[in-house]
């Protein structure tokens, strides 16, 4: 059996459709059958309501008098995009407030155009001879702007990998707060109420299908940027008039120390046309499998710390090496099934009817690393190859002579294998100084939690270091933990004294 | 009930929440302690009424005394009901009911205020216990 979109369409239209949401599916099909259940239901409503980084919006602001070509536009100081016509821009939901930094964002502006609070614009320009005007600021409201369409690159990640930290300090990440010592695991995502996790191969999701963003009535404009179906990670390109979205579906957001993102729910109507879209929304959580990353390791391909599926994570807690952890959503699950029910309503009462795609999306596309032709600097190329060490059994006096002899301010101190063990500091000798107490050696006032970087690794990735533990100075150590060199803020200066900046 | 005791360290280091348990036979509990060499600052959970005798005993002993009257506050209009709170919380405060919704168990607050600086929808903040 199968049935035709006409054929649904008529039965929405007719008032008489079946609609289920993706949470209520299986167990649909698992009493009726494969068959039953096409039988049975016209339409599966999907929901998902999380942050969703890769969004925004174009506005257009209408003409002023005289008229302006806008340059660059700020809205409540969030500068937008206005390299477009004279008074089009785009806000994207990331970029931070010039004032407010991390506490006010792009995401802030939508929210609050659409809770109906006025938005400061300002803009300026140089002046042309058919837009004279140099300057502009004004109050508005959403109800002033001609168009406020959302148009978001990336939404709707079919699932998304979980973090947790294995290094000994907090890490705060686009994830949430994650502790050391793998002491939680935070997740985005719906599960089995994502659009895409009900529909992988993109056989009824694709360009022109109509969608629930934000409250509003969107639309599916197409594939995602980065999308990667044939990995199981597709994404989905979105839009809707700001104008009929609802803050309960659309919310501004500060991850702390990482910065401004916007919570957006979106949902996609699933028509059940045939068998195989029966079996694609009767998915489960315990079907949809993701990595749980390792964010304490700072580079694209961070090593999975194990395998959860969505069912384990909605379940709050799980065990990592032995121990339980708890698990935190970053997104909203409560918020998921109200995007799913209110598109169930909307598909009930034929507020929506359902369409195929008019361009479908390539379900077998795999999204590709950066091409870099220039690599960034690493350790090796600045740090400095002069290094005087100490042993932990020599005086304090001689730390104290070769700070002065070698003209640095830090030491780092090896075994008698030579193996560092500890670095001590002009400032922990003075002390030692003036604390005389019983201390005598190296080994009395080292300190034995030394941060280090390696030759290979990306300067970058150790300035960042530097800057998290507040300190100046990092040996480089090799596999076997020999120091062969050291990396200060001094030699950072070499990368601003033009070797590196063209 | 719960103290904020700050106390200096400065003539030595008295053992004075275990010398107030000593004296005065209250059982205290001790939530939170930040000490460093020159001043220390804790939070400890008594039975109400014994709040007098251990306030009264802790000034003998010099330190000065805080009852709290704080407590974590949510804000539902603000809160999505996302979760990031729960796996951060030392006191395990925060859980979701059936429905996945945040569930709020003040009580156990020791106002750490680890949750307000990470809630992405600033929906968290201390206030006045009612
Ligand atoms: S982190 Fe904030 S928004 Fe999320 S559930 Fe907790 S209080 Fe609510
Ligand atoms: S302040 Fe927040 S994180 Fe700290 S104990 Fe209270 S509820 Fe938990």
């Amino acid at each position: 059996m199968k049935k035709t979109i006409h054929q649904i369409n008529e039965r929405i239209r007719d008032g008489n459709a079946r609609v289920v949401t993706a949470e209520e599916m299986p167990a649909l099909v698992a009493e009726l059958g494969e068959e039953g259940a096409l039988a049975e239901v016209d339409v599966v409503t999907t929901g998902t309501f999380g942050a969703m980084c890769s969004s925004g919006g174009f506005f257009n602001f209408g003409h002023a008098d005289p008229p302006i070509r806008m340059e660059r536009v700020w809205l409540n100081d969030v500068e937008a995009y206005a390299g477009l016509a004279a008074v089009d821009a785009y806000l994207g939901a990331t970029q931070q407030s010039t004032t407010r930094e991390e506490n006010y964002g792009g995401a802030h502006v939508i929210e609050d155009f659409i809770a109906g609070k006025a938005v400061e614009l300002r803009a300026i320009s140089r002046g042309t001879d058919c837009y004279p005007r140099r300057t502009i600021n004004t109050d508005l409201l959403l109800d002033n702007l001609n168009q406020a369409i959302m148009c978001n690159p990336r939404n709707g990640y079919q699932r998304y990998n979980a973090a947790s930290n294995s290094t000994d300090r907090v890490l705060h990440t686009y994830m949430g707060m994650l502790l050391p010592g793998c002491g939680n695991v935070t997740y985005s995502g719906a599960g089995l109420l994502n659009p895409i996790s009900n529909d992988p191969h993109f056989r009824v999701i694709g360009s022109g299908v109509p969608c629930l963003l934000g409250g509003a009535a969107g639309m599916v404009i197409g594939e995602g940027t980065q999308a990667s179906p044939a990995a199981g990670f597709g994404t989905l390109m979105v839009t809707a008039d700001m104008k009929q979205m609802d803050t309960e579906y659309i919310r501004a957001a500060t991850m702390t120390g990482y910065g401004v993102t916007l919570y957006v729910g979106l949902g996609i109507p699933i028509p059940i046309l045939d068998i195989e879209t029966v079996r694609s929304t009767a998915v489960r959580d315990e079907d949809i499998w993701v990595d749980i990353l390792d964010y304490g390791i700072p580079s694209r391909d961070r090593p999975s710390l194990g395998k959860v599926n969505y069912a384990m994570l909605k379940s709050g807690r799980l065990e990592i090496n032995g121990e339980e952890v708890r698990i935190s959503s970053l997104s909203s699950l409560r918020k998921a099934r109200r995007v799913a029910s209110e598109l169930k309503k909307w598909i009930e009462s034929g507020k929506m009817v359902v369409c195929l795609p008019t361009r479908r999306i390539d379900p077998a596309r795999r999204a590709g690393p950066m091409r870099e032709t220039a690599q960034g600097p690493r350790v090796l190329e600045i740090m400095d190859r002069r290094v005087i060490t100490i042993s932990e059994d020599e005086p304090i006096r001689d730390a104290a002579k070769k700070l002065l002899k070698g003209e640095t301010n830090h030491l780092p101190v090896i075994n008698g294998k030579g193996v560092l063990v500890g670095i001590v500091t002009t400032y922990d000798v003075s002390k030692a100084v003036v604390n005389p107490d019983k201390i005598s050696h190296v080994r009395d006032i080292m300190r034995r939690r030394v941060i280090t970087t390696t030759t290979d690794e990306p300067v970058d990735i150790a300035v960042r270091k530097l800057e998290k533990h507040n300190i100046s100075a990092l040996p480089v150590v090799d596999k076997e933990f020999h120091v062969v060199g050291m990396l200060t803020a001094m030699d950072l200066g070499k990368l601003f004294g033009g070797r590196w900046l063209k | 009930m719960k103290l904020l005791v700050t106390f200096s360290r400065k003539e030595g280091k008295k053992p004075i929440i275990a010398q107030v348990v000593r004296d005065t036979g209250v059982l205290v509990n001790v939530e939170r302690a930040v000490i460093d060499s020159s001043e220390g600052e804790a939070l400890i959970d008594i039975p109400d009424e014994s709040c007098r005798v251990v306030k009264d005993k802790l000034a003998d002993l010099g330190a000065s005394v805080r009852i709290l009257e704080e407590e974590i506050s949510l804000d539902e209009n603000e809160c999505v009901d996302c979760g990031a709170c729960i796996s951060i919380c030392p006191q395990e405060v925060f859980s979701f009911d059936e429905e996945f919704r945040l569930r709020v168990d003040a009580k156990r607050c020791v106002l750490c205020g680890r949750c307000i600086e990470i809630c992405p929808h600033r929906a968290l903040s201390r206030r006045i216990e009612s």
